[in-house]
């Protein structure tokens, strides 16, 4: 039994919160720097040299790369020979999103409540999806998510005869119906699988592989390339005034499932494709 | 693309009307932020017949909630925020005399409509380019909402800010012919 004390954790955490939210990730800003090259319309362009500046002025560390720095949602792969020491796991993390959007100047943007609406002035409380793996240690990672992506997102209960062309154009249809909401070029994270609720995460989860990586199933990275170039001739383009550019990449994840069901998720990322991991 | 068109705000009726879907505008002025927060209160009102913290003739309302300013800085990160979840407000906003708003994404048909007969106009600024956005930013003071925090109502003064044409007075909408043009 390894031990791990709980300060660390919100240490690490509140480090992540500002790392995340500063420095976008290479394979994100070579991305648009890529799709700089190839976008044909004028104010394409001239949108995502905007955005290559804005990460350069982020990366400075005084101003975040977006005013949304998000819902803190983790993913941790919790060994199970691991003791956590001097304080919970979850108020831990709990307490280094509190430090990290207090000291980070990172915008407050939870409400206690769906419906009555009063912000909680921390950005608590997370989202933590724990996962119990073999070995000894804690692997952290934050991906704060926006509003206006996030808001762009939807589970639909296929029937197994929709097939694979259904779930395709449900994504399609999706981001197509989407527009410039979710400030295109947007990242696509598709589900397939599971039940209601795996869907959903499956779908969140296929959000922080890194731009241009592929499913490791063929049939699976196929699919990918051909979302990728389907959504792409949509024409919606950077901010969804019209261009080539409307996503910088679709990954698609995928959980065995009822045979009475094909559940399919979109989750739909914005060009502040922001994650970050540490491991413990 | 072409040359940027320099824009005063408040912006005149006359202004607005020689805007087009498409153009690309700097605007240097004063502008006021409001969000779904914010909105939601200044329509209450405005059913009520009450007077609002701001008078709205001629002004433009960024669609903003910003991120805390660091000591020494004017403001945090400032980019736009999703303007369709303003379509149940923003028709009331122009019809008190407030002359088009700044944000991010498509705005409904019933907005559409509001800006050619109240003569607005709606611009897109770059969602995500928040930090650069905040280097157009000079000055900030809240003026309404206080307790909203990131969205209260704040008075800008902005400095060669830059914005398209979204959606003009004319019917003109940038989403639409953009799109249509790139599609294949």
């Amino acid at each position: 039994m390894r031990e791990i004390q709980a300060g660390k954790i919100t240490e690490k955490v509140a480090q992540l919160c500002f790392d995340a939210n500063y420095q976008l990730g290479e394979d994100v800003g070579q991305a648009l720097k890529n799709a700089l090259s190839t976008e044909e319309s004028p104010a394409g362009k001239a949108i995502l040299s905007q955005l290559v500046e804005n990460a350069e002025i982020a990366a400075e560390g005084v101003f975040p790369i977006c005013q949304d720095t998000g819902f803190s949602v983790f993913f941790l792969e919790l060994g199970q020979d691991v003791h956590i020491v001097g304080g919970g796991l979850n108020e831990a993390i709990t307490e280094g999103v509190r430090k990290g959007y207090g000291e980070g100047y990172l915008r407050k943007s939870i409400v206690e409540d769906p419906l009555r609406r009063v912000n909680t002035k921390d950005n608590t409380p997370p989202i933590i999806w724990t996962d119990i793996v073999p070995g000894d240690a804690l692997k952290i990672t934050l991906a704060p998510k926006g509003g206006g992506s996030e808001n762009m997102s939807e589970v639909a209960m296929l029937k197994p005869a929709d097939g694979e062309d259904g779930v395709k154009n449900f994504v399609v249809d999706k981001v197509s119906r989407s527009g410039g909401n979710p400030c295109p070029p947007i990242v696509v994270g598709v589900g397939i699988g599971g039940t209601f609720e795996k869907v959903a995460n499956l779908a969140k989860k296929a959000l922080l592989r890194p731009i241009g990586s592929r499913n490791p199933d063929p049939y699976y990275a196929d699919m990918e390339e051909v979302l990728l170039e389907r959504v792409n001739n949509l024409g919606i383009g950077p901010q969804g005034l019209g261009g080539r550019t409307t996503a910088l990449d679709v990954h698609v994840e995928v959980f065995p499932c009822h045979i009475a069901s094909l559940p399919a998720a979109v989750n739909i990322q914005c060009h502040a494709d922001r994650h970050k991991s540490v491991v413990l | 693309m072409a040359d940027a068109i320099k824009i005063t705000a408040p912006l005149s009726k006359d202004q607005v009307e020689k805007l087009h879907a498409g153009d690309s505008v700097l605007i240097t002025g004063v502008i006021y932020t409001a969000r779904d927060a914010a909105h939601k209160k200044l329509v209450e009102l405005l059913d009520k017949n009450e007077e609002l913290p701001l008078d709205l003739t001629d002004q433009l309302i960024y669609y903003v909630g910003p991120s805390p300013a660091r000591p020494g800085q004017v403001i945090g990160s400032a980019g736009p925020t999703t303007s369709g979840r303003m379509d149940p407000y923003a028709p009331r906003i122009l019809q008190a005399g407030s002359s088009g708003m700044i944000g991010k994404g498509e705005m409904g048909p019933n907005v559409a409509e509001a800006l050619k007969k109240y003569k607005g106009v709606y611009f897109a600024a770059v969602g995500g380019a928040a930090a650069l956005i905040a280097k157009s930013i000079k000055k900030s003071t809240v003026v309404a909402y206080e307790e909203l925090g990131a969205e209260a109502i704040r008075k800008l003064e902005v400095e060669d800010f830059p914005a398209i044409v979204a959606q003009d007075a004319h019917g003109g909408n940038s989403y639409v012919e953009g799109r249509e043009k790139f599609a294949l």
